[in-house]
């Protein structure tokens, strides 16, 4: 943070450290250092192709899954205080205590007991009674519960789409994560589901730091407590939101937020 | 527009369409060539062998009076061999595609192993069937039985397996795996969880098709030596030897002589009594229900396990 100011009171509960992402040869991300406040909304702004995802996607290490990708720098994830990007941590272990929901919807093509408890499932948990109360505790806190409690046999599908990335949230929520990743969660929604989701956003801070990539300004603006602006794979601009959106430090995040670009 | 400038318009567009209507009739031949090609021959094999469909034509053995002729040892043999090719060519084939689809790494070895795989499915089978000869009946002396014969059609349906399996697991989005990875999923929980439960309707189809074709090979089963004449049954597990006295162990069928429809059929074509030829046609109508009850419950399958997947 060597040219940001530290806004941030309270705890940090992870850090980005001199980190670096490279497709192949490409450098897709630059340098940053991007503080992320314990029990708050950090949420990644900037034009398409600005390395957003991509940083998001750091958090959780979905980038080891296909060949050709290499970090650099550090992650830290505090308190532990390890570097979450070191070949040496599991990057199924950073899965288990950070989770993720996706840009659309993608529940599997099972019930919607199933959907929510296979986080747990995948830890070896497979206790009915632990299942029963996790799964309910998870639907509750992505406001579902009311809705599909009389149902929680049926398929997923069967779900409408706002319904369903509730449900992911859910099955994101039921394992406990330290740090819950959205990478644009409503962008395949209608207005009504995304403001439901938002609301989601805004209640959940209370029990997980949260992250999220998105397009839209004024969302990041409404469920956000701190703002980063990126741009051609470097951070330009961090700060608290409403300062950032009412007084940007930098030109370039002057002329994205007024719609100069982008 | 004026009312002649609509007018002549009226007509470009009219005569524009009347191509459409005559590539419709010719399209609308095309298809009947096929279908009335297999209907023609279907109906001339029931109108030929019917009469002999009779309760005794499964239950009775192959006979110098073709009246008293039947099927038995062929029925029975194809489905053991069936049976053999299954239990070979499934775990084999399913293995392979989820290796290669999930787990190789993308590079030339693997991309050579992927060409070699879709060329093996236009080999003749007749090749497979000189190449187990070699294998199967004299290198691991395996014999002239019904494990070499259902060895060699797993050979011969492997590929279609391993492409078909890729292609319905490359049918599942990449977003549901990565749903199930970011969850903590190691990769065998990803394929044992997801993977192979939501393709499976696609891998069924692909080994009802796989054995609808199997049932019908000739060749190789002949290169490899099955017998055009057999009046026993292999040994049931347990059974007791009529002339020894001894039980049979539970695997000694496997190592039975044996001969399946197809070939049962050949014999029968090649015999210059027509009586023979009315029996050959029953058995081509019993080959031709088989393949096609096979195909159907594929059909059925896959639309029973797809409802549910929509994406």
């Amino acid at each position: 943070m060597s040219n940001h100011s530290h806004p941030i009171v309270g705890g940090l509960k992870a850090e980005t450290k001199s980190f670096n992402f490279y497709y192949g040869a490409n450098r897709a991300l630059k340098n940053i250092d991007l503080p992320v406040a314990e029990h708050r909304v950090t949420a990644l702004i900037g034009p398409s192709g600005c390395g957003k995802s991509t940083l998001l996607r750091s958090f959780n290490r979905m980038h080891d899954l296909y060949p050709g990708n290499r970090y650099e720098g550090e992650i830290m994830l505090y308190p532990d205080n390890v570097n979450m990007i070191s070949p040496t941590v599991d990057p199924i272990e950073v899965r288990m205590r950070v989770s993720m929901v996706f840009q659309k919807p993608n529940p599997f093509p099972k019930s919607i007991y199933e959907n929510v408890a296979y986080g747990l499932r995948v830890r070896g948990e497979n206790r009915k009674s632990v299942l029963d109360e996790q799964v309910e505790k998870a639907l509750r806190g992505a406001a579902l519960w009311e809705e599909v409690k009389d149902r929680l046999n049926d398929l997923a599908f069967n779900l409408s789409g706002g319904q369903q990335q509730r449900l992911c949230i859910a099955r994101a929520l039921a394992s406990n994560p330290e740090i819950l990743l959205f990478d644009e969660p409503t962008s395949a929604l209608d207005p009504i589901a995304t403001a439901s989701i938002e609301e989601l956003v805004a209640e959940l801070k209370e029990k997980v730091t949260i992250l999220i990539v998105t397009h839209n300004m004024q969302q990041a603006a409404r469920v956000s407590d701190f703002t980063a602006f990126m741009y051609l794979g470097e951070l330009i601009e961090f700060g608290p939101t409403d300062e950032l959106f009412v007084k940007p430090k930098n030109k370039r995040t002057e002329d994205y937020i007024t719609g100069r670009f982008g | 527009m004026t009312p002649s400038e609509l007018q002549s318009l009226r007509e470009l567009i009219g005569r524009h369409k009347r191509y459409d209507i005559l590539f419709g009739l010719i399209g609308v031949l095309a298809t009947l060539v096929g279908v009335i090609t297999l209907l023609a021959l279907f109906i001339d094999l029931v109108l030929d062998g019917y009469g002999r469909l009779t309760p005794e034509f499964f239950t009775n053995f192959p006979s110098r009076r073709a009246s008293e002729a039947g099927i038995l040892s062929a029925w029975v043999g194809t489905a053991l061999v069936m049976l053999v090719t299954l239990v070979a060519a499934v775990p084999l084939g399913v293995a392979a595609a989820i290796y290669l689809e999930e787990y190789a790494p993308r590079n030339w070895i693997t991309e050579l192993i992927e060409i070699n795989v879709t060329n093996l499915a236009g080999v003749p089978s007749i090749v497979y069937g000189l190449l187990a000869l070699g294998l199967f009946v004299y290198m691991l002396d395996f014999g002239q039985s019904i494990l070499s014969a259902g060895l060699t059609l797993a050979l011969l349906i492997l590929p279609v397996l391993i492409v078909a399996t890729r292609e319905a697991l490359r049918a599942i989005p990449t977003a549901i795996r990565e749903a199930a990875y970011a969850l903590g999923a190691t990769r065998w929980q990803m394929v044992s969880q997801h993977l192979i439960p939501y393709s499976m309707g696609g891998i069924l189809t692909a080994v009802i098709i796989g054995m609808a074709r199997a049932i019908g090979e000739t060749a190789p089963v002949i290169t490899i030596g099955a017998l055009t004449f057999i009046a026993f049954l292999p040994p049931a597990p347990f059974s007791l030897d009529p002339v020894t006295g001894q039980p049979a162990g539970p695997f000694d069928w496997l190592f039975s002589p044996f001969t399946v429809l197809p070939i049962q059929m050949f014999n029968w074509v090649s015999r210059p009594q027509p009586a023979f030829l009315e029996n050959a046609a029953a058995t081509g109508i019993v080959i031709i229900v088989a393949t096609l009850v096979m195909n159907a419950l594929a059909i059925w399958l896959r639309y029973r396990i797809r409802k549910n997947l929509k994406w």
